[in-house]
C-alpha cells in the first residue's frame, strides 16, 4: 500500500512538471477595475506590481498569443507612472507580427516607451521599412506616424528614400502622413532636406487638405533653416497667394467647414507661411498685400475661429513689408480684440501689441486706457501681459499718470510680479522722470509697495541717485527716515537698506533745524538718541537680513562723525556688536570700535561723505575726482566694469586711457600686454606677463602713473612702464574678477570670488614720499 | 510644434499622456502633476493660456488647455504655434472623440485609453498637426477598426487559444517527449 502511494504521487509531481497549464492573464479592463478598486496607492501599487511580475513572466515564456493584451496593459500601467521599459522588445516583436492588431499595439507601444536607446532602434529599423512598403494603406500609416515620433539620425538616414517615395504616393493619406515625417527628418538631419525640396512645387498643386495643411508646415520650416530655400519658395508666394484665395472664396464643403468659415486651420498655416516668406522681402511683400488685407477684413470675427484667422492675419502683416494702410487695419483689429469679452482674445491682443509696440507705437499708444483696465484683470495671464505692455507704452508726456496707474497696480500685486514692476519703474523713472523729487518719491513709494521683492540694483541705483542730486537730499533722507519710523521694518528690507545709507550719509541734515523749516509736511520730532535707537533696532532685529544689518551698523558708525549728543549711545553699540554672532557684523563693530582709540580726524577723515560715483563710466575715471575715499565700497554692480579691459582673443580691444596716463593697453589671448601711444600710434613695448588664467577672454590690463597693471583670474601683476620689469604680484587665493585702482594712492580694491571686496595698500606705488594716501597725512 | 498632450481630470489622475520627446516615467508624472496643480486652480473665466510651467522647455512654452466637465485637456506648445488655432484643435479632438466613443464620458477615456492614443495619432503625429477634418479622422479610425475587427481584435485572443487547444493533433500527443521524467526504480516490485 505504502508503495502505490508513492507511486501515485510521483506519477502526480511528474504530470504536473510535464504538462504545465497555461495560465491566462486577466484582461486590460480588469486591470484596470483592479487599479480603480485600489482604495490607497500602497494598495494600487501592490496590484501593479503584481501584475507586473505575471507580464514578466508571460514576456519570458515567449507567448505569442498574449502578448498583444500584456503591451496594451503595460501601456496603461506606464501612463500610471509605473516603469514599463522591459517592454521595449516586446513592443519590437508585436510590430513585426503580421497582424494588424499586434502593429498597432506595437507601434503605439514603441512610440510611447522606446527612449534614445540606439540598439533597439536599429532593431526596429529594418520592421519600418519593410511595413512602409506594405499594401495595407494603414500598415504603411502605422509605420509613417512611428517614423515621425521615434526617428533617431541614423534611422532617418537609412529611411529618407522611402519617405521621398511616399511623398509621391497616389494615396493622400500617406502623403500626408510622409510630409511630416519629412519634417521631423529635416529637422533631425538637415542635409536631408535637398532630397525633400524638388517635390515641394508638387505640393501646392494638391486638392487635399491634409496634405496642404502638412505641405506648408513642412515648407515653413525649409524656409527658416536656409537662406537659399527662403529665396526658392518666394518665388513661389503668388501660387501660395493664387491657392489661398481659393480657399477663402470656395463655397461651402461639409467636410472643411468650422462654423462657417472653410479650414480655418489651413487659413492659419498659409497665413503663417506668407509670415516667414514676406519677412524682410518687399516683393513677396507686396505680392500678399491684397489677399492680407482681404482676410483681415472680410473674415467674421464673432466665432473663436474666425479670431484665430484674424490674430494670424494680424501677425502676419505686422512682420511682412505691408503697406501702412494695413497696419493700421491691424492695429485696429487687436484694438477690437482688446475689448472682446473673450479673454482668450485679450489675451492674444496684449501678446501682439507687445510684440507690434516698437514698430509703431503711436498706433498702440491710443489702447492704453484699455490696456490699464486689463491690469485689473482676475486672471493672472492677462495681468503679466498688460503689465509689460503698460511698461512699453510709457513716454515722456504720459510717464506720470502710467507711473500712478503702476503703483496702485503694485499695490495689490502678486510677489512674483512685484521685482518686475520695480525693477520696470527704475528703469522707467530713469529714462523718462520729469523732477530728480519725481524720481525719488516714485522710488520710495515703490520699494514701500513691493517689500522684499526688490532686486538688489534697484537698492543700489536708488543710494546711487540720492547720492547725485545735491539738493533734494535734505528731503529725500527725511522722507526715508518717515518710512524707517512709521513701516513695517521686516517685510521692507530693501526700503530700510535705501533709508539706512542715507540716514547714515546725511544724518547732519536730518536733524538740521533749517532743514525741518523747510519741510512742507508735519514736523518731524527728531532726536538724535531717538535716531540711534532706531538703527539699534534694525541691527538688532532677528527678523533683519545681514546686508541690512551691515548697512544700519555703517549708518550708526557715520552718525557718530555727524551728531554731537549721540556720539557715546553709538560707541557703546558699535562696542556691544563687537561680540555679536554673525562674523561680518562682529569685524564691522570690532574696526570702527578701535577707530575710535584713534585720533579723532582719523575717524572724520574716513567717515566723510561718500563723493557721488558716476554712473556708467569706467570707475578709474570717477575715481580720480576722488577727494577722499570712504570706506562703503562702490556698489557691486558697478564694479563689474570698473575696469574695462578686457582683451579680446587676437585682435585686443582697445581703450582710451583714463586721463593720468597717455598710454593704450591692449591685451592678447596669449599673456602678451602691449603698450601703445596714441599719439604716435607706435608700439611702445612688449611685456610677456604669462597670465595663463584669462579673465572672460583675455588678460586685463591698465596703465596707471608710471605703472602698467595686468590681471588674470588668479593674479595681479604690477610692472614698471618705462622698463616692462616687474614690481610686485599680488595673488588673492580666490578668483579675481575685477580691479580698481585709486590713481596717486597706492590703493586699489579687488572684486573677487571671496564676499569681501579686497583693498590693497602698496605704498611704493604712490608717488608722494611720504607712501600714505594724501588725506592721511 | 506642439510638446506634449495631456489629459487628467478634476483631481489630477493622467488619463492621457503623450508626450513628443523622450522623457522618463517620474518626470512625466512631475509633469503632470505640476500642470494640473497649475490649471486646476485657475477659475472658470479666465483665458486658456498659462506660461511658466517650469519643467517642460521654459519661456518659449506655453500652457493652452480646455476643462471639459470632468477632464482638463492640455497642450504643451512652443511659439510657432497659433494660441486660438490650437484651442479649436483641442475642440476638434473632443468633438472626435465624442463621435468615435458616442458621447465620451471619462469613463470611456479610462477603459480605452489605446483608441484615444489611436484616434489622437490621427489628429497629430510627431509634435505636428496631421489632419483636422472630424469627417476624415472619423472615417480612418472606423476603418482600422473594421481591419481590426476582421482579425477579431484584442479580445479575441481567448477564442483564438480556445481554437489552438481544439485544433491539436492528438495523433502528434503520442511522438510528445516528457523531458526530466525519471521512473522510480521498482526493484521489490512483484506481481
Amino acid at each position: 500500500m505504502e508503495m502505490l502511494q508513492q507511486l501515485r504521487t510521483q506519477v502526480q509531481d511528474v504530470m504536473q512538471n510535464a504538462i504545465k497549464l497555461p495560465t491566462t492573464p486577466i484582461r486590460l479592463r480588469d486591470l484596470i477595475r483592479q487599479v480603480r478598486a485600489a482604495r490607497t496607492q500602497a494598495d494600487e501599487r501592490a496590484v501593479v506590481n503584481r501584475e507586473c511580475a505575471d507580464i514578466r513572466s508571460n514576456f519570458r515564456e515567449e507567448d505569442t498569443t498574449w502578448r498583444c493584451r500584456n503591451v496594451a496593459k503595460l501601456l496603461y500601467i506606464h501612463m500610471l507612472g509605473y516603469p514599463a521599459h522591459f517592454g521595449q522588445l516586446e513592443c519590437l516583436k508585436l510590430v513585426a507580427s503580421h497582424r494588424f492588431t499586434d502593429k498597432r499595439i506595437g507601434y503605439l507601444g514603441a512610440m510611447l516607451l522606446l527612449d534614445e536607446d540606439h540598439e533597439v532602434h536599429i532593431l526596429i529599423t529594418n520592421c519600418v521599412k519593410n511595413d512602409l512598403n506594405n499594401a495595407n494603406q494603414y500598415v504603411a500609416g502605422l509605420a509613417l506616424s512611428a517614423l515621425g515620433e521615434i526617428s533617431s539620425p541614423v534611422m532617418c538616414r537609412d529611411l529618407a528614400g522611402e519617405v521621398e517615395r511616399l511623398l509621391k504616393s497616389n494615396n493622400s493619406y500617406l502623403r500626408k502622413k510622409a510630409v511630416l515625417c519629412a519634417f521631423r527628418m529635416i529637422q533631425k538631419v538637415p542635409s536631408l532636406k535637398d532630397g525633400f525640396v524638388p517635390q515641394m512645387q508638387a505640393l501646392l498643386s494638391e486638392k487635399n487638405h491634409g496634405v496642404l495643411l502638412t505641405g506648408m508646415v513642412l515648407i515653413r520650416q525649409m524656409c527658416e533653416m536656409g537662406n537659399d530655400e527662403l529665396i526658392k519658395f518666394r518665388k513661389m508666394v503668388p501660387s501660395i497667394v493664387r491657392k489661398f484665395k481659393d480657399l477663402i472664396g470656395s463655397g461651402y464643403s461639409p467636410d472643411h467647414d468650422v462654423t462657417g468659415i472653410s479650414d480655418p486651420f489651413l487659413q492659419v498655416k498659409i497665413l503663417s507661411l506668407l509670415k516667414v516668406l514676406g519677412k524682410n522681402d518687399a516683393e513677396a511683400s507686396d505680392q500678399m498685400n491684397d489677399v492680407l488685407a482681404t482676410v483681415a477684413t472680410n473674415t467674421d470675427g464673432t466665432r473663436n475661429v474666425g479670431n484665430a484667422i484674424l490674430y494670424e492675419s494680424v501677425l502676419a502683416i505686422m512682420d511682412v513689408k505691408s503697406e501702412s494702410g494695413l497696419r493700421v487695419l491691424a492695429v485696429n483689429i487687436l484694438g477690437r480684440f482688446l475689448m472682446n469679452p473673450d479673454k482668450n482674445i485679450r489675451y492674444v491682443a496684449l501678446n501682439t501689441l507687445l510684440k507690434t509696440v516698437h514698430l509703431d507705437n503711436t498706433a498702440v499708444q491710443r489702447t492704453r486706457s484699455t490696456v490699464l483696465d486689463c491690469l485689473k484683470d482676475p486672471d493672472v495671464s492677462i495681468r503679466r501681459r498688460a503689465m509689460e505692455l503698460s511698461f512699453a507704452l510709457v513716454n515722456p508726456t504720459n510717464v506720470k499718470s502710467m507711473a500712478k496707474e503702476l503703483l496702485t497696480f503694485l499695490e495689490t500685486a502678486d510677489n512674483e510680479f512685484k521685482q518686475q514692476c520695480s525693477s520696470s519703474l527704475f528703469v522707467m523713472c530713469e529714462k523718462y522722470a520729469p523732477s530728480r523729487k519725481w524720481q525719488m518719491d516714485t522710488m520710495i513709494k515703490a520699494l514701500r509697495l513691493s517689500g522684499n521683492y526688490v532686486s538688489d540694483y534697484v537698492v543700489a541705483s536708488l543710494i546711487q541717485l540720492i547720492g547725485e542730486c545735491n539738493d533734494q537730499q535734505v528731503y529725500a533722507v527725511r522722507e526715508l527716515y518717515r518710512c524707517l519710523r512709521d513701516a513695517d521694518l521686516d517685510t521692507k528690507q530693501p526700503l530700510v537698506q535705501v533709508a539706512c545709507w542715507s540716514v547714515g550719509e546725511y544724518g547732519d541734515l536730518l536733524v538740521s533745524s533749517s532743514a525741518a523749516a523747510d519741510d512742507e509736511r508735519e514736523p518731524l520730532d527728531l532726536s538724535e538718541r531717538e535716531i540711534v535707537r532706531i538703527l539699534e533696532g534694525i541691527i538688532r532685529s532677528k527678523h533683519s537680513l545681514l546686508v541690512t544689518r551691515e548697512y544700519a551698523i555703517n549708518a550708526a558708525m557715520k552718525l557718530s562723525t555727524r551728531f554731537s549728543d549721540a556720539v557715546e549711545p553709538i560707541r557703546d553699540l558699535l562696542e556691544q556688536m563687537a561680540t555679536n554672532v554673525s562674523i561680518e557684523i562682529q569685524q564691522r563693530a570690532a574696526e570702527y570700535t578701535s577707530l575710535f582709540e584713534k585720533p579723532q580726524q582719523f575717524r572724520f577723515g574716513i567717515m566723510e561723505r561718500m563723493p557721488v560715483v558716476k554712473r556708467g563710466s569706467a570707475a578709474d575715471h570717477s575715481l580720480s575726482d576722488v577727494e577722499g575715499g570712504g570706506l562703503t565700497v562702490p556698489n557691486a554692480d558697478d564694479t563689474d566694469d570698473l575696469l574695462g579691459y578686457h582683451g579680446e582673443k587676437r585682435d585686443a580691444r582697445k581703450k582710451p586711457s583714463p586721463k593720468h596716463s597717455d598710454l593704450v593697453i591692449t591685451g592678447t589671448a596669449d599673456g602678451h600686454v602691449e603698450a601703445w601711444d596714441p599719439r604716435s600710434g607706435k608700439s611702445e613695448g612688449i611685456i610677456n606677463c604669462a597670465l595663463p588664467n584669462h579673465l572672460q577672454d583675455g588678460p586685463s590690463h591698465a596703465p596707471f602713473g608710471d605703472y602698467i597693471a595686468s590681471m588674470d583670474t588668479k593674479i595681479l601683476k604690477i610692472w614698471k612702464r618705462e622698463s616692462g620689469k616687474a614690481v610686485t604680484s599680488v595673488e588673492p587665493g580666490s578668483d579675481l574678477n575685477d580691479l580698481c585702482i585709486v590713481p596717486h594712492t597706492g590703493l586699489m580694491f579687488m572684486a573677487t570670488e571671496a564676499p569681501k571686496m579686497l583693498s590693497y595698500f602698496i605704498p611704493s606705488l604712490a608717488p608722494h614720499r611720504s607712501g600714505a594716501p594724501f588725506w592721511t597725512t | 510644434m506642439i510638446r506634449g498632450i495631456l489629459v487628467f481630470n478634476n483631481h489630477g489622475k493622467p488619463r492621457l499622456i503623450k508626450f513628443y520627446e523622450h522623457y522618463k516615467e517620474d518626470v512625466q508624472q512631475q509633469i503632470v502633476r505640476e500642470t494640473f496643480q497649475l490649471v486646476s486652480k485657475r477659475d472658470e473665466n479666465v483665458c486658456n493660456f498659462l506660461e511658466g510651467g517650469s519643467l517642460i522647455g521654459g519661456s518659449d512654452y506655453k500652457l493652452i488647455y480646455r476643462h471639459y466637465a470632468t477632464l482638463y485637456f492640455v497642450f504643451c506648445v512652443d511659439s510657432s504655434e497659433s494660441e486660438l488655432g490650437i484651442l479649436d484643435l483641442i475642440q476638434v479632438f473632443v468633438e472626435t472623440l465624442d463621435k468615435c466613443f458616442e458621447n465620451v464620458c471619462e469613463l470611456d477615456m479610462i477603459f480605452h485609453v489605446d483608441k484615444v492614443h489611436h484616434i489622437l495619432d490621427e489628429i497629430v503625429m510627431g509634435g505636428m498637426v496631421l489632419e483636422t477634418s472630424m469627417t476624415e479622422i472619423v472615417m480612418r479610425i472606423e476603418e482600422q477598426q473594421k481591419v481590426e475587427k476582421h482579425e477579431a481584435g484584442i479580445s479575441s485572443a481567448p477564442g483564438r487559444a480556445m481554437n489552438a487547444v481544439k485544433n491539436i493533433d492528438l495523433s502528434q500527443i503520442k511522438d510528445m517527449k516528457f523531458p526530466d521524467v525519471q521512473l522510480p526504480a521498482f526493484k521489490n516490485f512483484k506481481l
